[in-house]
């Protein structure tokens, strides 16, 4: 009866624990498609900026992709350098220095691509973030979101987001837009709305000096 | 709706119409309406007075709760002073009486010196020899001119000289002697003084003792009388104490959380800074079970050493357990505040790490960090003075537990107070409310009424303004209008109370005003 009575107390209290701990993720998943076309090569330096704003401002636990959007961006193989940081603030430090030397290698070597895939990309980033089980997911999608599809390529779905904030970076008018800025602002719209018909948020931040709301809810 | 009530097909004459059917309504049902509007006033005053009352109740008990725990506490205060006192004049008395048969003896061998002194002292110079007499006489002799006179003369001068200078010589010495025996004497008439004074200090120290043992007995004859000076003196003393003792449980917990700041970020390092307990991170909720395990230590101790008194079983161990006690949870302490110190030295380099990486993702120029080692030495003293600096947090913390225990009880009598007051006003105005509801009524169908009157050729209405006090039964009595009703008004009478409510009231709202 004593025994019984210690095990039940041991339970109880493994339960009270269980009941305590959180079990939602308060983790952040960002995951950043870099448009490298030959249009917007021109602009990775500005991305690189933002990518350096990241490592310092993500916390241990968090997970960081960099991926490029090039002619068929959904694919693993496009992913520069993914990253969950561990929960040691030491490790973590060590681990942004490393993603940041694997970033600048990149930008010194990257070679423009003939198409744009940006849903591509983003299915690939969907796809990733959901993976992690992150608290928060964030995509960022530096590019002028103008997409060129390479023939054959079907990308007129709609898009599965729940839970996925869309942050568009940068993005640039082309010289089309100079001419028409209703192209520009229809660009912007259509992919606001497949971004949040498909359950996802929708944010535009050309402003990159100002980044404190970049990873904010 | 409204089309429907237009009879007349003219708003005005069938808004008339429709006003006056209400009128005449009204006045057949007066009499029920009246009665029940003043039946639910009553009500409503009723129930809110009787929770006053009940509320009034409990406050006066509590009072009285209050005043019993604050007479209790403030008698173990001062029988614990008393206590006090008695142990300090005990000493004392062990430490100055214990010594006084040597300081006897003392005074009495240094006093025996001085009567030996004295007594030497006193001793005369030998006196000049008797002969000189003769010696004068024989000076005196007229034979000066014949030669062997002179020569006796001369030769009895020169042996009386000789003499006088012996004579003069053992006087000086012995004058001399007696010099040195008083000097001798000096140091213990000094020696004396000093005991004596030394004596009259204590004295006075134990005099001092036992002015102030007396205050603290009247004092405590008055708690233990239960005069309201005491318990006035006593309820101001427990606000101050109150309020001193929250003042520094706020600078204590100033403290507690720098040390909170100080070991949060390394405890992250041992925990993972990823891990969560409710919406708080595991290493946050670490580093402040950390403090809060050094406050309880800090408590512990406290206890064991007899400084503080909030745990009554710390306090009933015997002195070896006690002792015990005290180094257990000394060593604890003495651990948490290395941890501590460790921590604040691992902070010091992961933030220093963390401004590196900083500089390096900014592409700035390392500044070169400061090299000095100052900072890091510093918040490793900061991280092993803090646990110990928090030990003395059970002080305050017992002051201020007792003393809320008195300002708590007050506040919520007084809270009781004020809301018996409240609910007694309401309770007026609600029946005030609803004698306004009657003569408002009175007045919407003043027609009627007149015309009532004027078939009755009097002079006054039927239906009178009923007043507060025509409730009563007997006021009832004299109304015409109600003097036909049966006794039923009953319902009136019951739920109306006597004269003592009123006198209540006043008594209520002049204890109001006094407090």
């Amino acid at each position: 009866m004593k025994h019984l009575r210690t095990i039940c107390l041991v339970l109880c209290l493994a339960i009270l624990g269980y009941g305590c701990a959180d079990h939602s993720s308060h983790a952040i998943a960002v995951y950043m498609l870099l448009d490298t076309s030959g249009t917007y090569k021109a602009e990775l330096e500005r991305a690189h900026a933002i990518i350096n704003y990241l490592l310092g401002t993500l916390k241990p636990g968090d997970s960081l992709v960099v991926s490029r959007i090039d002619s068929g961006s959904f694919s693993e193989k496009d992913i520069i350098c993914k990253m969950t940081f561990d929960g040691r603030p030491s490790v973590t430090n060590q681990q942004k220095r490393a993603f940041r030397e694997e970033v600048d290698n990149f930008v010194a070597t990257v070679q423009g691509s003939p198409y744009t895939d940006i849903t591509g990309g983003i299915v690939q980033a969907v796809d990733f973030l959901n993976e992690t089980g992150a608290g928060q997911k964030r995509i960022l999608v530096f590019s002028d979101l103008e997409e060129d599809l390479p023939a054959g390529a079907v990308r007129d779905f709609p898009l599965e987001m729940d839970g996925c904030q869309v942050v568009a970076l940068n993005v640039t008018k082309l010289r089309s837009d100079n001419v028409d800025p209703r192209e520009y602002f229809k660009r912007v719209e259509t992919w606001q709305q497949r971004v949040v018909s498909g359950g996802g948020g929708w944010r535009v931040i050309n402003d990159l000096d100002n980044l404190d709301g970049l990873l904010a809810p | 709706m409204f089309q429907a009530l237009d009879i007349f097909s003219n708003g005005a004459l069938s808004m008339a119409f429709w006003l006056a059917v209400l009128m005449v309504m009204l006045y057949f049902a007066r009499r029920p309406a009246h009665k029940a509007i003043l039946s639910a006033s009553l009500v409503i005053r009723n129930g809110l007075r009787l929770t006053a009352r009940s509320l009034l109740l409990a406050e006066r008990s509590l009072v009285s709760r209050n005043r019993e725990v604050l007479l209790s506490s403030g008698a173990d205060t001062a029988e614990k002073e008393l206590e006090r006192e008695f142990h300090r004049v005990d000493a004392v008395v062990r430490r100055d009486v214990a010594a006084f048969p040597s300081l006897q003896r003392k005074l009495a061998d240094q006093i025996g010196r001085l009567d030996e002194d004295y007594r030497e002292s006193s001793e005369l110079p030998p006196p000049p020899p008797g002969w000189v007499h003769a010696v004068e006489a024989v000076a005196k002799l007229s034979g000066k001119s014949d030669a062997p006179v002179a020569s006796i003369l001369e030769e009895i001068h020169k042996s009386t000289n000789e003499q006088y200078r012996n004579t003069m010589d053992d006087y000086r010495k012995a004058v001399a002697k007696r010099h040195a025996l008083l000097d001798r004497m000096a140091p213990y008439w000094r020696s004396l003084a000093t005991a004596l004074e030394d004596m009259g200090k204590r004295i006075t120290s134990l005099q001092e003792r036992s002015i102030i043992i007396d205050r603290d007995m009247d004092r405590y004859e008055e708690i233990r009388k239960g005069t309201s000076k005491a318990e006035r003196v006593l309820t101001s003393s427990a606000l101050t104490q109150f309020f001193i003792s929250a003042l520094v449980l706020a600078i204590a917990i100033g403290g507690a959380v720098i040390n909170f700041n100080l070991i949060a970020l390394p405890m992250s390092e041992m925990v993972g800074g990823n891990s969560y307990i409710g919406d708080f991170k595991t290493s946050d909720v670490a580093a402040l079970v950390i403090i809060l395990v050094e406050v309880a230590m800090g408590l512990y101790l406290m206890e064991s050493l007899r400084i503080t008194r909030l745990f009554p079983v710390i306090g009933q161990m015997d002195d070896k357990m006690r002792g015990r006690m005290v180094w257990v949870t000394f060593s604890i302490l003495l651990i948490l505040a290395g941890i501590e110190s460790s921590l604040a030295f691992m902070r010091d380099r992961i933030a220093a790490d963390m401004q590196a990486l900083r500089q390096v993702l900014a592409n700035v120029e390392a500044t070169g960090a400061a090299k000095s080692k100052i900072p890091t030495i510093g918040q490793m003293v900061m991280g092993f003075i803090l646990p110990f600096a928090l030990t003395f947090v059970a002080i305050p913390l017992e002051t201020f537990v007792h003393a809320s225990r008195t300002v708590l009880g007050a506040t919520v009598a007084l809270l009781l107070r004020w809301s018996a007051f409240m609910l007694r006003l309401l309770g007026n105005v609600a029946q005030f409310m609803g004698e306004f509801l009657v003569n408002v009524y009175d007045l919407f169908i003043f027609l009627p009424l007149w015309a009532e009157t004027k078939l009755r050729g009097e002079s006054e209405p039927d239906a009178p303004v009923q007043q507060r006090r025509t409730l009563r039964p007997e006021k009832v009595a004299q109304s015409p209008a109600t003097a036909e009703e049966p006794t039923g008004t009953g319902l009136n009478d019951r739920l109306v109370e006597p004269e003592f409510a009123e006198q209540e009231d006043e008594a209520m709202v002049s204890r109001e005003v006094l407090s």
